[in-house]
């Protein structure tokens, strides 16, 4: 019996997720007393192996094929299934990312088996087997969900939500190299071309801070100040948009925050000229911390943000990013 | 083109969802429903693909009776007929028992082409596509912003939005699952006759029997995921408003207080 993750990473470089997964493995296995395994795919990537075990992997299954050198929902979800199904694993853990959401059912579906979608918590109950906590209806309810009767029984974690724990060196994984049976015919949905964003930018669910505008945003042009203050917070911070300002065009819509947008999960959240609308709110309550600047002082926003400044945006966002920054030059 | 979208009815974003006493669900009462907002896009793009392509769209939607107004509103935009798939049964199926008894719909239908929406926004699960695909053992793409159909109906592009803007061109062979996101396209609204053209379009009612499955594949007993001790996330309490003469001393009080208090920046 073992608990397995599912490690993703991107050009070569391991993404943060495989190791908040080896952090929340580590800890299911010292209940168990089980072995924990990953699951790496890719290509030319074994180098990546050894730092899994850093990060507490005893073994590492790395499945390193030209075949898997540009990611398919058909080619990853079969080299991972036939691997699974060959060594049934317990527990099977992947990550809620962009990849992971289009992987992952798919790799349940082949196994037939449940998958607990965008988990914040992971347990085990009195028989061993993972309870996991999740949101529905965008974070407005919490549940519960368990696979009882089928396994590996599957859950795929929110990103930034569950800690790494730092590595040991000392520690190293046996590598074992496995060899997809995956063939061309197999993968009939192809990536022809992967188009880049605009500057690289940090994705929402991926920032640590974010700065947010609404419907006081009358043009792209008004995000410039929202981006000023981004840039001086660091480089994991990234900007958001309401659903008002998406829909009125004025920004695209991977920067929508809300129930119909992105669901995200910073330690700072500064919503700026954002009324609070429910699902709005939605996809932003669990913030560590919220600021609110809002014109209105009875905008709903400040029922839930940490700190409030009732004033223009416009006026107070570059005195904001001006403080800020003599805060840091000050360091 | 035989074009299928399935659809599902969800509460409206707006809701503001209230549990059972005993944890075991929402209550129901009172809630507005809506087309699920990302299964609109499927519809609309359906639509889309019929007037380039010509055939028909069928709704498929697995839902109890008060799902019909969804139904209804999708034939109002344009969908030809529809399909429900309503029986008591079903009730309390997760993902992996609602992609069975769609396949099992679904089988019985010609179709060159399935939508959906990325994700149904009630239970966010994000995984009856997949399910389905694998079932109906189908090449599939989860979301979609941009799709292009080629001339003989043979074969699809579609861009997929991934993280930080970026997005994949896949090309694939219909038919095919595309899993529908916001900026596909504008769904257009009910226009006036075509809600008077949906009254007479037609819905097939399907249960259990219809579809040829036992009891022990639907609902609760067909499920693999059991969800119980629904909760409300913990409310947040309204901090502070920070006050001051100028904005000047106020961003300074809270830059202090982000740095000192919440020990954020």
């Amino acid at each position: 019996m073992s608990i397995w993750i599912i490690a993703e990473q991107k050009e070569k470089k391991l993404k943060k997720v495989s190791l908040e997964l080896l952090g929340l493995g580590k800890k299911l296995k010292q209940k168990k007393g089980s072995e924990l395994c990953a699951v790496l795919p890719g290509f030319e990537i074994e180098g990546l192996a050894a730092q899994l075990g850093h990060y507490g992997a005893d073994k590492v299954f790395v499945l390193d094929d030209e075949i898997l050198k540009t990611y398919s929902t058909e080619g990853y979800s079969k080299a991972i299934a036939d691997l699974v199904k060959e060594h049934s694993p317990e527990i099977l853990l992947g990550g809620a990312t962009a990849q992971g959401k289009d992987l992952v059912p798919r790799v349940a579906a082949k196994l037939d088996t449940g998958l607990a979608s965008d988990c914040v918590d992971v347990d085990l109950n009195s028989d061993g087997k993972p309870v996991c906590t999740r949101p529905m209806y965008a974070g407005k309810v919490r549940v519960q969900v368990t696979i009882p009767n089928s396994l590996p029984q599957m859950a795929c974690l929110r990103p930034n939500v569950f800690p790494v724990s730092p590595p040991d060196e000392s520690k190293s994984a046996e590598i074992i190299k496995v060899k997809p049976n995956v063939s061309e015919s197999d993968i009939r949905a192809k990536i022809k071309e992967i188009v880049k964003g605009a500057g690289e930018k940090v994705d929402l669910t991926e920032a640590e801070t974010i700065v947010s505008g609404g419907r006081a945003m009358k043009g792209p042009d008004d995000f410039k100040i929202l981006e000023e203050l981004a840039k001086v917070l660091g480089e994991k911070t990234a900007v958001g948009a309401s659903r008002a300002v998406v829909d009125a065009g004025h920004a695209p819509h991977d920067m929508q925050v809300g129930q119909t947008g992105k669901v995200v999960n910073p330690n700072l959240y500064i919503a700026c000229g954002i009324s609070g609308a429910i699902q709005h709110l939605a996809g932003m309550i669990t913030s560590k911390c919220i600021v609110a600047i809002n014109k209105d002082p009875d905008a709903p926003i400040f029922q839930r943000a940490d700190y409030g400044i009732v004033g223009d945006l416009f006026k107070v966002v570059p005195i904001l990013t001006e403080a800020i920054k003599k805060l840091k030059a000050q360091e | 083109m035989n074009i299928v979208v399935c659809l599902k009815q969800v509460p409206d974003t707006e809701t503001k969802i209230q549990l059972k006493q005993d944890g075991s669900g929402i209550v129901e009462e009172g809630i507005k429903y809506v087309v699920n907002p990302y299964d609109e896009y499927a519809v609309e793009e359906g639509i889309k693909l019929k007037e380039k392509f010509g055939g028909e769209v069928t709704i498929v939607c697995l839902g109890p009776d008060r799902a019909t107004e969804a139904i209804r509103t999708a034939l109002a935009m344009g969908a030809d007929k529809a399909i429900h798939l309503n029986d008591p049964l079903f009730a309390g199926s997760d993902s992996y028992a609602t992609a069975w008894i769609l396949a099992k719909a679904l089988a019985r239908l010609s179709y060159d082409i399935i939508l959906t929406g990325k994700q149904a926004v009630d239970w966010d699960n994000s995984q009856v596509f997949s399910y389905l695909a694998e079932f109906l053992n189908l090449p599939q793409v989860s979301v979609v912003v941009g799709l292009e159909i080629s001339p003989d109906s043979k074969s699809a592009n579609a861009k997929r939005e991934t993280e930080g803007g970026e997005k994949e061109m896949i090309e694939l062979p219909l038919p095919a699952l595309i899993a529908c996101q916001k900026d596909l396209n504008t769904p257009r609204f009910p226009s006036l006759p075509g809600i008077m053209k949906a009254k007479k379009k037609e819905i097939k009612n399907m249960g259990l029997a219809d579809l040829g499955l036992s009891e022990d594949q639907v609902g609760i007993k067909g499920s693999k995921v059991k969800i119980s001790n629904y909760t409300l996330p913990p409310e947040r309490k309204a901090g502070k408003i920070i006050e001051g003469e100028e904005p000047q001393e106020i961003c300074e009080k809270l830059v202090k207080l982000l740095r000192e208090e919440a020990k954020i920046i």
